[in-house]
């Protein structure tokens, strides 16, 4: 089985986010990057799917090219192959990303190598656009189901379930196909020491994608205005329990 | 000019999310026509609840070839309406089956799809200026959409449901659709789920516990703490990627959303992605050995110090004062 993981870069803000002086961008001085949540757990997934089926796990980033280091961070975890769609670091709308992700496929495709699954996130941690592997699915003409947290499949056909308002969806289709996941579908493993120095020196395939301005366009990113508490401390260990239960006898949610 | 909104059922009514995107949709259309379009009975079209929120026309597509979910098959009868309606907007709310419909109709109409917007206006030229969420909310995006036809989803947690001043007089039209095949291959079957994650969404009371708590055993303390307040236990991240707790616990930006009277944060930094799921609190208070903890810039009151003498510390007060038994 030929799997393809769509993962994005994004930064790994901790207790405040900021944005850049000109409003265009978070500020990522203080930051690292990883790879959004639910995508890890896409990588998660397609390697287990190749484990148990054979074939192999091929990631995919568009980003700049510091972005190889998601694409690494995949291969260290058991990805076979990793393709960097490079850009100048601009920010890439969800209808030229899909263009971008449906190329690579009809070159793997022309090559006699097609996919026969797309993995992506349900949706990217940072824009949370909530599109792109519908999109992708409509361009390539195969089905797709969003939001899945299980997947069984036998390499013919898929059994996929998520849950919605308390009840459980369940959905079959054929291969090929995309499906995007949500963190929680499986809890991913941390990487090996071998599989680390794999990684360092895997090749990275490069492509230079086209990128394309969209009806939806970005004027500035702004931090929510929020009442930011100072709390008021009650005291230090246990001598502060009186305190907090006087609290929480006022909140009424004391027995 | 019309606006169309996808409108979900819940139970007997219209579901809450869509309550919210239907006031956001009345808004937009500025005294056009508001359109609901729903999938069910007749007999199941909440008449009452969509004429107080000021929709003029129901379009509701029966049980016939459609009988459950089916996203494409949705997103075809949105296209077919809105051509048929001339609307200018077509909206659902940001649920999970609302930005999957939203999507398959961006990509069979090839417009721009902006996903959880919490104000839209006309701007000009058919243009559109609104603000949406990134970061699931943690940030702002304040943007321009030129498209034929705007497609919008709704946040769900920031426009109140409002019912127009004065109810609309409505129309309701059974739908028959056109559908091919391909629109209803893949579609849901339902089953009756576990009710697991559900209650922590809108559970009364949530303790929460973090990195702190050290390991899987020292829930045990917070589990206790939790029933006596009868509410629930809710993690970070943190806890779920050690496995020590289901991620189905998992407060935050990938994880649920809580909306509790109070949240009870123990050995939980405050990363902006774990506030993300308890913003929306009425209360919270931490339990941090560090009194520099960023959790303590949302929280109302704090106790400095280790959990694992606090917590025990404070159950056995509750148990103290009345066994637990009381009111
Ligand atoms: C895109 C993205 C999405 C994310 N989504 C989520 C999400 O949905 N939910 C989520 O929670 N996180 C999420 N995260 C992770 C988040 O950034 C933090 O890493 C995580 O919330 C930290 O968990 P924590 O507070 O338990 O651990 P830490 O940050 O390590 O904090 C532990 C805290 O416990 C305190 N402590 C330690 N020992 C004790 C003790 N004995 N008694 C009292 N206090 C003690 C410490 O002072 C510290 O404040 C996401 C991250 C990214 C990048
Ligand atoms: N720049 C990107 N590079 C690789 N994958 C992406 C990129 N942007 C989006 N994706 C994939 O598409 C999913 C949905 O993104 P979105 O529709 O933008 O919220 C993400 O979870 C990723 O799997």
């Amino acid at each position: 089985m030929e799997i393809l993981v769509c993962v994005k870069r994004v930064p790994m803000v901790g207790g405040t986010i900021v944005v850049t002086a000109d409003g265009q961008d978070v500020d990522t001085k203080m930051s690292g990057f990883a790879m959004s949540p639910h995508e890890e757990c896409a990588v998660e997934e397609a390697i287990r799917l190749t484990e148990r089926l054979g074939g192999r796990v091929s990631v995919l980033t568009l980003g700049p090219p510091a972005a190889a280091e998601q694409l690494r961070d995949a291969l260290a975890l058991g990805a076979g192959r990793a393709v960097l769609l490079a850009t100048d670091g601009r920010e890439w709308g969800p209808i030229a990303t899909t263009a971008a992700i449906v190329a690579e496929a009809r070159r793997q495709a022309d090559a006699g190598q097609g996919y026969d699954l797309l993995l992506l996130g349900n949706e990217a941690a940072d824009t949370g656009d909530y599109q792109v592997g519908v999109r992708v699915a409509h361009a390539l003409g195969w089905p797709v189901v969003t939001g899945i947290k299980g997947i069984e499949t036998d390499g013919g056909t898929v059994r996929a379930r998520r849950e919605y308002r308390g009840r459980e969806e369940l959905f079959e289709f054929a291969l090929p196909a995309v499906i995007t996941v949500k963190e929680g579908i499986n809890l991913p493993r941390y990487p090996s020491l071998p599989g680390r120095l794999r990684a360092k020196r895997a090749v990275i395939e490069e492509h230079e994608p086209q990128w394309q301005p969209e009806g939806l366009r970005k004027q500035g990113l702004r931090v929510p205005e929020g009442e930011r508490k100072r709390a008021n401390v009650l005291g230090t260990g246990p001598d502060a329990v009186p305190a907090l239960v006087g609290v929480l006898a006022e909140l009424g949610v004391l027995p | 000019m019309t606006v169309l909104c996808l409108v979900e059922l819940d139970g007997d009514g219209a579901a809450d999310a869509s309550l919210r995107a239907l006031t956001f949709a009345r808004d937009l259309a500025g005294g056009a026509d508001l359109a609901a379009v729903l999938f069910g009975a007749a007999a199941e079209v909440p008449a009452q609840a969509l004429a107080e929120y000021g929709v003029t026309s129901a379009y509701v597509t029966g049980p016939g070839r459609l009988a459950g979910y089916a996203p494409l098959a949705w997103a075809r009868v949105l296209a077919g309406l809105a051509e048929q309606t001339g609307a200018s907007a077509v909206l659902a709310a940001g649920t999970d089956h609302g930005h999957e419909v939203m999507a398959h109709l961006g990509a069979l109409t090839g417009h721009p799809v902006a996903a959880n917007c919490v104000s839209a206006a006309p701007a000009g030229d058919g243009d559109w200026r609104l603000v949406r969420q990134r970061w699931a909310g943690l940030l702002l995006e304040d943007a321009v959409l030129s498209a034929p036809v705007a497609l919008l989803t709704v946040a769900t947690d920031t426009v109140p449901p409002q019912p127009a001043a004065s109810p609309a007089s409505l129309a309701v039209h059974v739908h028959e659709p056109d559908l091919a095949e391909e629109d209803l291959a893949v579609g849901a079957t339902e089953t009756a789920g576990q009710a697991g994650g559900a209650s922590l969404a809108t559970a009364r009371v949530v303790v929460g516990g973090g990195r702190g708590v050290g390991g899987p055993d020292g829930f045990a303390a917070l589990e206790e703490l939790a029933a006596l307040l009868g509410g629930v236990v809710g993690v970070s991240r943190v806890v779920t990627s050690e496995g020590w707790r289901p991620h189905s616990q998992q407060v935050g930006q990938t994880g649920t959303k809580i909306t509790p009277e109070l949240y009870l944060a123990c050995g939980i930094s405050g990363a902006i992605q774990h506030i993300a799921g308890c913003a929306s609190a009425k209360h919270i208070i931490a339990v941090n050995k560090d009194p520099g903890a960023p959790i303590l810039a949302h929280a109302e009151y704090a106790v400095i110090g280790d959990l694992h003498q606090v917590i025990p510390a404070l159950v056995a007060a509750i148990r103290d004062r009345g066994g637990g038994a009381a009111r």
